[in-house]
């Protein structure tokens, strides 16, 4: 199935979850959050939230700003 | 360390204190603008700040967790912002993310109204400081240097109002400092100078109106020298507290001397 992370559209196996869109794009676990059509998903959520077709995943870190 | 119990010595001894947390330095950093990790680095330890500034963005490969992992090994609180929201919607999806992400429930909350000015929201400010203090966060907004929004955000449960003393990255300084001092006299929360300072003084000038703490970042990072600058900033904030503590003299429209009139006697 085709999901969008981060903007870019990548290719993840049926019932992929959220963990394993963090591996596709190489994200530390640590450090990050992801939300998920809009959601957050919390950490502990990571493993057993399910993606569906075109789901639309952001993944966001800490950076230099303000 | 942030995070310690406060004491009521504590309070007698003029520690700052946010949303029931202890800050040390009274000069908030920001880590926007340095040409990279080593001149930020450099510019965080001169300026002794205890409490900085992150941004929220989507994750790159290629720069990864750095400024992180740069905060925690300086032991430097994280205070993450929503910079770059423009609706209310935005800032409490972003607040919520950086929570998520660093583990802190403190938020600096931007809203701005435009690339050009990048002048706060206030309506859009104030519905998201609503409703991120109904959701148990730490609200530190980064307000106009407006009395009346001011006393609205706290009101609206805030820890803390962040007026600005001119656009942010302008280094204008104050523009209007009868209103900083208007917004101190009625805020019962700390007041913290957030965005225009461009020099030392301008930092000392906003300690002397009697705000609690200055937030800067540009005028440190895109300094000339910027660790120079963070030594400068710090000697600002420490000096324009002591000097609002100790109480200036009354302004006077005629000289008065200060030696001993030599007719006298």
């Amino acid at each position: 199935m085709h999901v969008w992370i981060n903007g870019d559209q990548r290719e993840l196996g049926a019932g992929a979850s959220v963990l394993d869109a963090l591996a596709e794009l190489g994200a530390p676990s640590s450090g990050v959050a992801v939300a998920v059509d809009g959601e957050v998903v919390p950490r502990a959520g990571w493993a057993d939230t399910r993606l569906a077709d075109g789901a639309r995943i952001e993944v966001l870190t800490a950076v230099q700003g303000g | 360390m942030i995070g310690e119990p406060v004491t009521r010595s504590d309070v007698d001894g003029d520690v700052l204190v946010i949303g029931g947390r202890k800050i040390p330095s009274r000069l908030i950093m920001g880590t926007g603008g340095a040409a990279n990790l080593e001149i930020l680095e450099r510019a965080l330890v001169a300026s002794g700040t205890s409490l900085t500034t992150v941004a929220m963005r989507r994750i790159d490969a290629a720069t990864g967790t750095g400024v992180l992992d740069l905060l925690r090994r300086l032991g430097i609180e994280v205070l993450p912002n929503t910079a770059g929201c423009r609706t209310a919607a935005e800032a409490v999806l972003t607040a919520r993310l950086a929570r998520e992400a660093l583990e802190t429930d403190l938020v600096k909350l931007e809203v701005v109204a435009d690339e050009r000015t990048l002048l706060p929201d206030p309506i859009e400010l104030l519905d998201a400081a609503e409703q991120l203090v109904d959701d148990g966060f730490t609200v530190l907004p980064y307000t106009n240097d407006d009395p009346v929004l001011a006393r609205k955000l706290e009101q609206a449960g805030c820890a803390a109002v962040m007026p600005l003393g001119s656009p942010i990255g302008t280094g204008l300084g104050i523009r209007n400092p009868h209103n900083i001092e208007m917004i101190v006299a009625a805020a019962s929360v700390p007041v913290v100078l957030d965005a225009g300072i461009g020099t030392a003084s301008e930092a000392a000038l906003a300690m002397e109106l009697g705000c609690d703490a200055v937030l800067l970042a540009t005028a440190v990072t895109r300094a000339g020298d910027p660790e120079r600058m963070a030594h400068a900033m710090r000697l600002a904030v420490e000096a324009g507290r002591a000097a609002r503590g100790a109480g200036r003299i009354p302004r006077r429209y005629w000289a008065q001397a200060s030696s001993p009139d030599p007719d006298a006697g």
